[in-house]
């Protein structure tokens, strides 16, 4: 079984497709469709070119606070290709192609960022919860999923997602004990991106890895390379079975690294060195799956560059019509949804602001 | 009918809501097995499964956090904080994320859930089991918060609060849990979250108080009997949304105004009610708007603590002073 093969307790990390583009571990390389394995790709890429992009935006001072993901592509896509369209995802913040995968329109995704609450109204059936600000929170929303799957027989997974400094986090704690306790169907996925903006991973714990933090819950963990989307595609699987056939939740630890900013404020010249970036640079996830690709006859040059710009031209639409027509707010709305109702009081100041807005100064 | 305490009165809530809706689910620290360490949820795991009635991890940010995931894919839960100072580790669930989940998602998602926390002093417990936390919790948008005075109203206001479409806390003034009994009927019926109720029509002053605090000026008119002031006491019922209308109307006809709350005196419900009237009923007024209110101290102790809690005596000198000013 892959979780007693690849122990984390002893320091063994599950690899596919390794960073010299080799395949590894040959008995685990998953039968995946051409299609699925392009739509892979696919997102891959998307997901790229808007990050890149709402850096970009937000330097021209046209996005607001942004939140870069590149480098993690893989871990995500792996993972969410893993899942039932029926399994939930509860994300952190950095989940741009997790959140695209499972089919939230990258207009909503730009919204939120762009500072519009209506980024996060997205269609509550693709079981994917909005971002979540609050480091580690979304663990406990996502055993309480789990808990409800469960008890009203559901067969869904709920998967959350934590970065490496999120885990010292006692919401990380209290969420996967509660979780394991029940036997709940829950898989916590840890982004170990290696900092938790300026703390290094060895200051958020003395513990080698970040996976066998499981074996105090009493469930499975596993260390996988997370530039590797066959692993992490893999492991997902595994893990998600496991849950779903009702014998409790899985620590999964993705092993990869933020090549970016931790948000558009942040500095990260100022705390890691540049060869350490040089150094993961080289392991990019995307150029490995797309020789991956290229060598089952998948994908080449042209195609690559057809896709360029496609997706160039798409995000550059889909970020004009937030700035043309989406982004603007509704004043209305700031009152509207704080209940299901606006209360007598909201209701007065609601009205009084807005006749103090449409008269004119004295 | 049956008589029935305040406690028992909430049980009978949740027997009824898990009986007649499958999404409703128990749980907290000790309430399952055990029915809770007051006894509240007493015999209901018995009745309806471990699945449904359970004990949870000693988690508080698990209890609310998972009570918001469960309430977003399918389940009704009615979570328990096992006592007041118990629920900081789970505030940053209900602040950052139960109350605003539906604004956040712009109405894509709600959390209709209840958070039932025991609240108040009185009972001579340890450090953190006797907090008043209606000032804290009221100023939450997204919050509804409710706290009931007698059994009949404790049934009705949980009842309303489980079938709200937001998220409800709902206090319990634990010292008031067993102190009197009173006729509730057998089948379910409901309180109105956001209304206040006139426990006794008066024209003199208006007293207003809610939780534990409405038998004390239950006790203060009653000694105060002879003395010739009509009092019009008002049971807030619910600290948010505010019903406002009833304490303005009730000012109006009185001009007179005394707030009674066990919490610390500064920024509480007390002091938002005397803006209120002051906003509102202010060319109303024959004497100054007043405060009792416990001071602004950490809660001491058992042997100190009638040191801190609002006296009999201390309303009773409000309401006269107020009156005959």
């Amino acid at each position: 079984m892959l979780f007693d093969k690849f122990d984390p307790q002893k320091k063994v990390m599950f690899q596919i497709l390794n960073e010299k583009n080799k395949i590894v571990n040959k008995e685990y390389e998953p039968h995946i469709s051409n299609e699925e394995l392009l739509k892979m790709y696919k997102v891959m890429h998307l997901s790229r070119v808007a990050d890149i992009k709402a850096l970009q935006f937000q330097r021209q001072g046209r996005m607001l606070t942004y939140a870069p993901n590149r480098g993690q592509e893989a871990t995500q896509i792996g993972a969410m290709a893993a899942l039932e369209k029926r399994d939930w995802l509860s994300p952190a913040f950095r989940e741009l192609p997790a959140m695209l995968y499972r089919g939230v329109p990258l207009e909503n995704i730009y919204l939120y960022w762009y500072g519009n609450e209506w980024g996060s109204h997205f269609d509550p059936s693709l079981h994917t919860l909005p971002v979540n600000i609050i480091i580690g929170s979304q663990i406990n929303h996502a055993a309480g999923l789990a808990y409800a799957s469960k008890i009203l027989k559901k067969d869904e997974v709920a998967v959350a997602t934590i970065g490496d400094g999120g885990t010292s986090h006692g919401f990380f704690y209290e969420g996967l004990n509660f979780a394991s306790v029940y036997n709940a169907p829950l898989v916590v996925l840890i982004q170990n991106n290696q900092w938790a903006i300026s703390t290094p991973r060895r200051k958020a714990t003395k513990a080698d890895t970040l996976a066998q933090k499981a074996v105090a819950f009493g469930i499975p963990g596993i260390q996988v390379d997370g530039n590797d989307i066959l692993a992490m595609y893999v492991a997902m699987k595994e893990a998600v079975e496991h849950a779903r056939s009702g014998k409790g939740p899985v620590l999964v630890e993705a092993f990869t690294y933020r090549l970016g900013p931790h948000t558009t404020s942040d500095d990260p010249t100022i705390y890691r060195a540049n060869e350490e970036v040089e150094l993961w640079e080289k392991k990019d996830p995307l150029p490995r799956f797309q020789k991956y690709l290229a060598s089952k006859g998948l994908w080449n040059e042209e195609l690559e560059k057809q896709l360029d710009e496609e997706h160039n031209e798409y995000v550059n639409k889909v970020f004009k019509n937030i700035e043309d027509n989406l982004g603007a707010v509704n004043v209305e709305d700031i009152f509207k949804y704080n209940y299901e109702t606006m209360t007598p009081e909201l209701e007065e100041q609601y009205a009084n602001y807005k006749a103090f807005l449409s008269r004119e100064e004295k | 009918m049956a008589i029935k305490n305040l406690l028992e009165a909430i049980n009978e809530a949740l027997d009824q809501k898990l009986s007649d809706d499958n999404r409703v689910v128990v749980f907290g620290e000790d309430a399952g097995f055990e029915g809770g360490v007051f006894r509240v949820t007493a015999g209901l795991q018995k009745k309806y499964g471990e699945d449904r009635v359970f004990d949870t991890p000693i988690s508080e940010a698990a209890i609310v956090g998972g009570a918001m995931g469960m309430s977003l894919n399918g389940l009704l839960p009615v979570a328990e904080i096992q006592f007041d100072g118990f629920i900081f580790p789970g505030i940053a669930e209900l602040v950052s994320h139960v109350a605003r989940y539906r604004n956040r998602t712009r109405g894509a998602f709600s959390v209709p859930l209840v958070l039932r926390i025991p609240v108040g002093g009185g009972i001579r417990a340890l450090e953190h089991h006797s907090e008043s936390l209606e000032s804290l919790l009221g100023q939450i948008p997204g919050l509804k918060v409710v706290t009931p005075s007698t059994p009949y109203d404790a049934k009705g206001l949980l009842i309303s609060a489980i079938e709200d479409p937001d998220p409800v806390v709902y206090l319990e003034p634990k010292r008031i849990y067993r102190a009197g009994k009173q006729e509730v009927p057998k089948e379910m019926y409901r309180i109105p979250i956001g209304k206040a109720k006139i426990v006794q029509a008066g024209t003199d002053v208006t007293v207003v108080a809610w939780g534990a605090m409405v038998r004390e000026v239950e006790k203060a008119i009653k000694e105060l009997e002879g003395s010739n002031i009509s009092v019009e006491l008002i049971d807030l019922r619910t600290i948010s949304p505010l019903d406002s209308e009833t304490i303005i109307n009730s000012v109006k006809k009185t001009g007179r105004f005394v707030v009674v709350q066990e919490a610390v005196k500064t920024y509480g419900p007390g002091a938002e009610l005397m803006a209120l009237v002051n906003e509102k009923a202010f060319l109303n007024l024959e004497a100054p708007p007043r405060r009792v209110t416990g001071h602004d101290v950490t809660v001491p102790l058992a042997r100190g603590e009638h040191f801190h809690f609002v006296s009999v005596r201390q309303i009773k000198e409000a309401i006269s002073e107020t009156a005959r000013y």
